[in-house]
């Protein structure tokens, strides 16, 4: 089962870290023993690690678990954002196609206090938590992720939602001159999720603006992302733009594009599989691929309920068929 | 020397290539933090290849009005199997860690495996009647054996069609492919080639 990680488990956290750190190494040493760059290593190194340092301190949630993390490396190269290209590798090589300066987030419908922001006043008064969450991608991998953020609801609440906000939309980013990827036919753009309100509010559920200690890279979403771990990641809208408080069902891009395959909940449920493929079981990716075989004999592992916050989350649902309701 | 002696080694070894590129990417980490995804797609993608290949080498003779595809036909169909050997077994001893249940359940269940399943099935007795002896034991019926190479390369775009999410583009791309040499085929067919 699932441990929560409390203050007292710091020390474990830096080892795991450390650990992270050491492999991430080793991977790179190997990488550039084998192009015969043995003499920079360290030059290598410096720069693949190269993101920017969040500011200020970082608060460790009660709400983290207590996973082998997986590589930073690994979190920011294996990436699902069309936008950016369709490959798994497209999104990092493609960073620069995502301008994030200057940013404004529009905030409109059913609430007393809509607008146009700036990041920076989106952002401010929200103090920034380190919340180790397992994603698990409606593809049947998962990877354990140190996201940078705060809770979704401590949003929301300051443009106070009225009575008639049943639901919260969300939309990304459309620039097709820049965002190459919105120039294919995959999705609709631009991309939209959205969340039934008690999804929203609950404490689980969160921004990320920074991933691993540093400031979110645009493959993962920058500069501000939902992240909603008991539901699959393509839940977890990027780059956003746009928050709007409806009374109906918002449409969500994935079910528009393929309504049989993919509802508007999709919550994790290792019961209800994808039409096409199981989601029993998934793929953990830690990130040793690089250089190491390990990945290659690893098994996969059970999916569990709600990606493992059935405890916390499972009320939210209890009235409803989730096979219906998928 | 014959001349065109070298062709057959030549082409031989141009069809390791592929798999040595898979090797080499997964040891040096560019295969990515998924290797075992990484060696399905190559393995799958070029075993497709290559039976789209081999059903293009009686056209070619035809067009090109050369020997050398049909001598060139057996080997392209036999590397078609092996690189979908690997793929096989890179899917049940990596991906499915050799647990029989999962294994079942997925070829039983999820189309897009029934549909690969089929496919192998169908490569394993032209695999078996590639020989110059099961061509002469079966005679006229080798013939009509081998015309089933096509249902072969059907269910194998199928079974990319159905696994694909999101771009369907490269899938269509051999779906295409495919049309082609079946049109010109039948074409050939009612002309009584
Ligand atoms: C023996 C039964 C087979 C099984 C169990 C099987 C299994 C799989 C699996 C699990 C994948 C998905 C990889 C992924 O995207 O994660 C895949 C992909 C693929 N397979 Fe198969 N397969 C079989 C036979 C075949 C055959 C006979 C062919 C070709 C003639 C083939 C061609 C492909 C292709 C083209 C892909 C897609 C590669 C890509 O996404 O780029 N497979 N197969």
């Amino acid at each position: 089962m699932r441990k929560r990680t409390i203050y007292s488990a710091k020390i474990r956290e830096t080892e795991v870290t450390d650990k992270a750190v050491f492999r991430q190494r080793r991977s790179f040493i190997k990488q550039a023993a084998a192009l015969g760059l043995t003499g920079s290593i360290a030059g290598g190194v410096s720069q693949a690690q190269a993101g920017t340092p969040l500011q200020g301190p970082i608060i460790k949630s009660p709400y983290s678990i207590d996973e082998e993390q997986t590589l930073k490396e690994t979190a920011t190269t294996y990436n699902n954002f069309y936008e950016l290209g369709l490959n798994k590798g497209d999104p990092a090589k493609n960073q620069n196609w995502l301008k994030t300066e200057p940013w404004t987030v529009q905030v409109d419908g059913e609430c007393s206090k809509p607008g146009t922001f700036n990041l920076e006043d989106i952002l401010k008064p929200h103090a920034i938590e380190e919340r180790i969450y397992r994603h698990r991608c409606v593809e049947a991998w998962s990877m354990v992720v140190p996201w940078n953020g705060f809770a979704l609801g401590d949003l929301l609440k300051r443009f106070e939602p009225n009575g008639n906000a049943k639901y919260v939309a969300f939309t990304t980013l459309y620039d097709p001159d820049r965002l190459e990827g919105q120039r294919s036919r995959v999705l609709e753009w631009p991309y939209v999720e959205g969340l039934r309100i008690d999804e929203a509010m609950h404490p689980l559920a969160m921004i990320a603006t920074g991933m691993y200690g540093e400031e979110i890279p645009a493959q993962n979403g920058a500069p501000m992302r939902l992240i909603v771990p008991w539901k699959y990641g393509f839940k977890g809208i990027k780059s956003i733009v746009k928050i709007t408080f409806t009374e109906e069902q918002p449409p969500t891009s994935w079910n528009l594009s393929a309504p049989h395959e993919y509802g508007f909940f999709s919550n994790v449920n290792p019961q209800v599989n994808h039409p096409r493929w199981s989601q029993a079981r998934e793929r953990k990716l830690t990130g040793e691929a690089a250089g190491g075989l390990s990945a290659l004999f690893t098994a996969k592992v059970d999916t569990l309920m709600f990606n493992g916050y059935a405890d916390e989350v499972g009320s939210l649902y209890s009235d409803m068929d989730l096979a219906k309701y998928f | 020397m014959k001349p065109g002696w070298w062709i057959k080694p030549a082409v031989f070894t141009a069809s390791l290539i592929p798999l040595c590129a898979v090797i080499w990417s997964v040891v040096n980490g560019t295969a990515g933090p998924n290797p075992i995804e990484a060696i399905e797609k190559q393995t799958g993608e070029w075993s497709l290849r290559f039976v789209l290949l081999s059903l293009a080498m009686t056209p070619m003779a035809q067009l090109f009005k050369s020997i050398w595809p049909i001598k060139l036909r057996r080997m392209v169909g036999l590397f078609a199997f092996f690189y979908v050997v690997v793929h096989l077994l890179a899917y049940v001893v990596l991906d499915q860690s050799m647990n029989l249940t999962y294994i079942f359940e997925d070829i039983l269940k999820r189309p897009f495996i029934t549909a690969g399943f089929v496919a192998f099935l169908i490569m394993v007795p032209l695999t078996v009647t590639s020989n110059k002896y099961m061509m002469n034991k079966l005679g006229k019926r080798w013939k009509v054996l081998h015309r089933t190479a096509y249902l072969v390369g059907v269910a194998g775009v199928l079974h990319y069609v159905w696994l694909a999410k999101g771009d369907q583009l490269e899938p269509l791309v051999y779906l295409a492919v495919l049309l082609v040499l079946l049109g010109y085929r039948m074409t050939g067919l009612i002309k009584g080639r």
